[in-house]
């Protein structure tokens, strides 16, 4: 068995270079990003020699604190809202089959198609109509409205091919419908939850358009606040935020692999 | 301080009716708390005239305006002496600004689009009138701001800040260069080239051109503006509002439709970038604070457009931002290097050449037609 | 499956209920406003005067168009043909060859979007320009003697789409090669079957939903793109998503925009459904 591995690690060899390159091309901008955080300039146009100052401005500049606070609270709220939903719609579309799923299903793919601007602009007059005031509860409603379908799609990719034998073995083993899907279904869905919800925090720590439309007074996200700098020069302050988001998650990734190495237990894993 | 107003607010009385001597007020009552107390919050009260909306001081103002458009101190100062506690968010465009006020309510006192948005913000009904009563400082303004074509009198708009609309370039890359738009169809830069991506924008360039009013509302001078454009297509790199400052800077182009303060930050990190107002003619710009029609705390935003109306403020704005100010009064206090500066302050000749861009109302779907053909073909 | 039918409906309802009625609240209610604005039309100053007209979607159909739209399917589609090339192999290798690292592998692929969507096209700019990263390399090697222009081309903005759409393409075929069992591809290569009979009869067939569902979440938000095509593109790379834009926005013809918008959903939404019938993933529908 050991031998088998090692025996297919050296065949992946192509692949893994091919992986590298792949990863590389992911973080040729990166590489570029964290360079010009260190420009000595005020745009990000050339290079005019070394400087820490961003860094400096950054921890000085409450308005772009308070922005980066605002996405992260939206992002992981709007997140996990859309993650358990549409985790739990998709299950719900792949597992039972049903008179007017069709309905639904035309229901999921409009997030997909619908241009962002007529979804900001559709949804801003809907909360006027309806006497709704801007606030980053409303921001929070807009994202889970897009993401949802994302998670749905990902998490049905996944679920699709499901051998049902497993489901009702542990049933026969006396499990009830509820624990069955907790033990058995559930693990089972893990890994498209963990892709769809990485997805959907993406979408929604970047989003602008949608954002930009429903957003009140005061609520200004990362994504507005380097919008509104187009104008007048999107300063390395922004390319400093962005470093320091990639290495505190770096060092997050790190950890959790560190206690996960150490507790001895690994998670789960096909290996064997 | 914010506490104690609080408290002494409810021991207070309305019916102080200073508004005018409010700052003289303000400071001689600076050891007196609870005078300064009742003054942040009472000031103003009274014969406003007008009748519109509520004539208090509040404690929150919302203003959304364009980024890194203001001195650094502006608001703290603003915030100090009025005991307001100001949040201000920012926008990146005219349109987008637009397309959001149109959709329903805010929660914005003070906005600042351009000129041309003025009247459309206007005739969608989307401001309310400015009591120029609270904003004595008006007279500060230069004749030609108080009279602008967009807003005679100031009824709905207050100027912030102003520019203009030209040619960014290259001394080095282009040695023969002219302040003229013919410039932008030089084949001999071709891909070196940018333009605009606002739709008037780029009409007047070929329009000015042409020799016929950006204003225009004959459809045969468009579409010869359009032919003109569809010309100079090929020669472009692309059509960027944003990009070019960067490109500018770092020698990717060599001629640059764009707005005098963008150029100048080029210029800022190249020195051979330059800034040239053509001989054709060229599009003035001015930013404008405006009222939106639901603003929760009109009167406050008065009294911040009356505090930017002070010579000092305003004059600080400017040497901050660069950019030139609509404030007469605040010419001593701006720094002759800006105030000598033709880009930014151009000569009278000049100044008479430059025109603002209207809002034509039904005649816009021309352009519009006629730019959808420039961009689609 | 036989001890679920008797409730099934009603659970099915019950778990659909929170997504449907947030999508129907926030989404399909809102949009039907839109709906209205298509048939009205522009008033003098860019409000909407509502009316029953189908000029708006004559023009929207108008040949002016055709090249724009034949030129945003034509982007989108290349892209998502070169995440597939570069997101298969990724998602495969995660998910055979993982380990107990899969989800660092997964969430470093996400970790270069845990930036400004604006920084990273800068930094594209960088690379991509005239005296960038690439031309001033290659030059430097002799490789060229010119500088390539490589941005403000349709090169650029493939390339943009292309790395922004990755993880759309990529997170989705993990999970379904993820469910791979790696003991089955062993015992068709123990069986003699060559790895590339392996790929195309066990693993390809197994993992098509995961392509389906990849190919789906590039190629549509790809087509609506309007963002890279406007900070990467030249004057001739307009697509679709610019032109909904400016009509909303600088053009101020919210009716136009809008029967624009719904053209192309109704287009989109056939294209999904005929897409999906035709792969056999009707789980995914």
């Amino acid at each position: 068995m050991k031998r088998k591995r090692k025996d297919q690690r050296t065949k992946a060899k192509g692949l893994r270079a091919y992986v590298a390159l792949v990863y590389a091309f992911l973080f040729a901008p990166i590489v570029v990003l964290v360079l010009f955080s260190f420009n000595d300039s005020r745009r990000n146009a050339a290079w005019q020699g070394f400087t820490t100052r961003w860094y400096g401005e950054l921890i000085n500049d409450g308005p772009v604190l308070d922005a980066l606070a605002n996405t992260m609270k939206i992002a992981l709220v709007a997140t996990v809202l859309a993650t358990v939903m549409g985790a739990l719609a998709a299950y719900a579309l792949t597992r039972y089959r049903f008179r007017g799923s069709g309905l639904y299903n035309g229901a999921i793919y409009v997030p997909l198609v619908i241009p962002e601007i007529v979804f900001g602009v559709a949804l801003l007059s809907g909360f006027n109509a309806a006497g709704v005031s801007l606030s980053l509860q409303t921001l929070i409603v807009a994202h889970v409205a897009f993401m949802i379908s994302f998670v749905i799609v990902i998490v049905r990719a996944r679920m699709s091919g499901f051998d049902r034998a497993l489901e009702e073995a542990a049933m026969d083993l006396g499990a009830n419908e509820f624990q069955t899907f907790l033990l058995v279904t559930l693990p089972f869905m893990a890994p498209g939850i963990i892709a769809g919800g990485l997805l959907a925090f993406v979408l929604s720590f970047d989003d602008f358009v949608i954002t930009f439309f429903n957003s009140g007074v005061g609520n200004t996200t990362l994504p507005l606040k380097v919008y509104s700098m187009v104008k007048f020069g999107v300063t390395p302050e922004i390319n400093a935020i962005s470093v320091f988001m990639l290495t505190f998650s770096s060092l997050l990734l790190l950890l959790s692999w560190r206690i996960q190495r150490q507790s001895g237990k690994p998670v789960v894993t096909d290996e064997e | 301080m914010g506490k104690r107003e609080d408290e002494l607010r409810v021991l207070f009385i309305k019916g102080m009716n200073e508004p005018m001597s409010r700052r003289g007020f303000l400071r001689r009552a600076g050891t007196t708390g609870l005078v300064l107390a009742g003054a942040g919050w009472l000031a103003g009260c009274g014969d406003d005239g007008g009748g519109s909306g509520d004539t208090e001081m509040s404690d929150q103002l919302n203003i959304y305006n364009w980024s890194d458009y203001i001195a650094e101190d502006t608001i703290p100062n603003f915030e100090e002496e009025f005991g307001v506690s100001v949040t201000y968010d920012n926008y990146s465009s005219n349109d987008t600004l637009l397309a959001k006020l149109q959709s329903g309510a805010t929660g914005y006192d003070i906005i600042v689009p351009s000129d041309y948005m003025v009247t459309t913000m206007r005739q969608l009904d989307l401001l309310q009138p400015i009591n120029l009563d609270n904003v004595p400082n008006i007279e500060n303004l230069y004749p030609r701001f108080r009279e602008a074509p967009f807003d005679p009198g100031n009824e709905y708009s207050i100027p912030w800040q102003w520019g203009t609309t030209g040619i960014g370039y290259n001394m080095e890359q282009v040695p023969d260069f002219r302040p003229s738009w013919e410039m932008m169809w030089d084949e001999k830069y071709s891909g070196k080239i940018t333009m605009l991506t606002e739709i008037r924008d780029v009409f007047a360039v070929a329009l000015f051109r042409l020799g016929y009013d950006i204003n225009t509302t004959d459809a045969a001078q468009i579409n010869e503006a359009k032919d003109m454009l569809l010309e100079q297509k090929p020669l472009l790199k692309h059509y960027t509002s944003d990009t070019y400052i960067d490109e500018l800077a770092s020698n990717d182009t060599w001629l640059a439709h764009g707005y005098s303060g963008d150029v100048f930050q080029a210029v800022a990190e190249n020195e051979s970038v330059g800034y040239a107002i053509p001989e054709e003619g060229a599009v003035i710009w001015v930013d404008s604070m405006c009222i939106p029609k639901d603003a929760p705390h009109k009167y406050t935003a008065e009294a911040f457009m009356n505090y930017v109306l002070q010579p000092e403020v305003g004059a600080a704005i400017s040497n901050y931002v660069w950019y030139a100010s609509p404030n007469q009064a605040a010419e001593e206090f701006i720094d002759p290097e800006i105030l000598q500066d033709p880009a930014i302050y151009p000569p009278e000749e000049v100044e008479a050449r430059l025109q603002f861009i209207e809002d034509l109302g039904d005649a816009t779907t021309l352009y519009n037609d006629a730019f959808a053909e420039l961009r689609a073909t | 499956m036989d001890r679920f039918r008797g409730h099934s409906f009603l659970v099915a309802n019950v778990l659909l209920a929170p997504t449907m009625l947030w999508l129907t609240l926030f989404l399909v209610l809102p949009l039907l406003v839109i709906f209205v604005y298509s048939f009205g039309g522009r008033g003098a100053y860019g409000e909407v005067e509502l009316g029953f007209s189908l000029s708006n979607y004559t023009k929207a159909f108008s040949p002016l168009w055709l090249p724009v739209i034949l030129r945003s399917f034509a982007f989108a589609g290349i892209a998502t043909v070169l995440t597939l090339a570069l997101g298969y192999p990724l998602a495969y290798f995660i998910a055979i060859y993982g380990g107990a690292k899969k989800n660092i592998f997964l969430i470093l692929i996400m970790l270069p979007f845990w930036t400004s969507y604006l920084i990273r096209t800068y930094s594209w700019i960088v690379i991509l320009r005239t005296e960038g990263v690439i031309n001033t390399s290659l030059s430097w090697l002799g490789v060229i003697s010119g500088p390539l222009d490589l941005l403000n081309t349709p090169f650029s903005v493939v390339l943009g789409l292309t790395y922004g759409f990755l993880p759309f393409m990529t997170l989705p075929l993990y999970a379904s090669l993820e469910k791979l069992d790696k003991s089955l591809l062993e015992a068709a290569q123990d069986l003699g079957a060559n790895r590339l009979w392996t790929l195309l009869r066990v693993t390809l067939p197994l993992s098509l939903p995961g392509v389906v569902a990849g190919t789906l979440l590039t190629f549509i938000p790809a087509v609506g793109d309007f963002v890279t095509p406007d900070l990467l593109g030249g004057p001739d790379t307009l697509m679709i998503g610019n032109v909904i834009q400016q009509q909303f926005l600088s053009a101020r013809d919210w009716a136009y925009g809008s029967a624009l918008s719904f053209s192309l959903m109704a287009i989109l939404l056939v294209g999904i459904f005929l897409y999906v019938r035709k792969m056999g993933s009707e789980d995914l529908m």
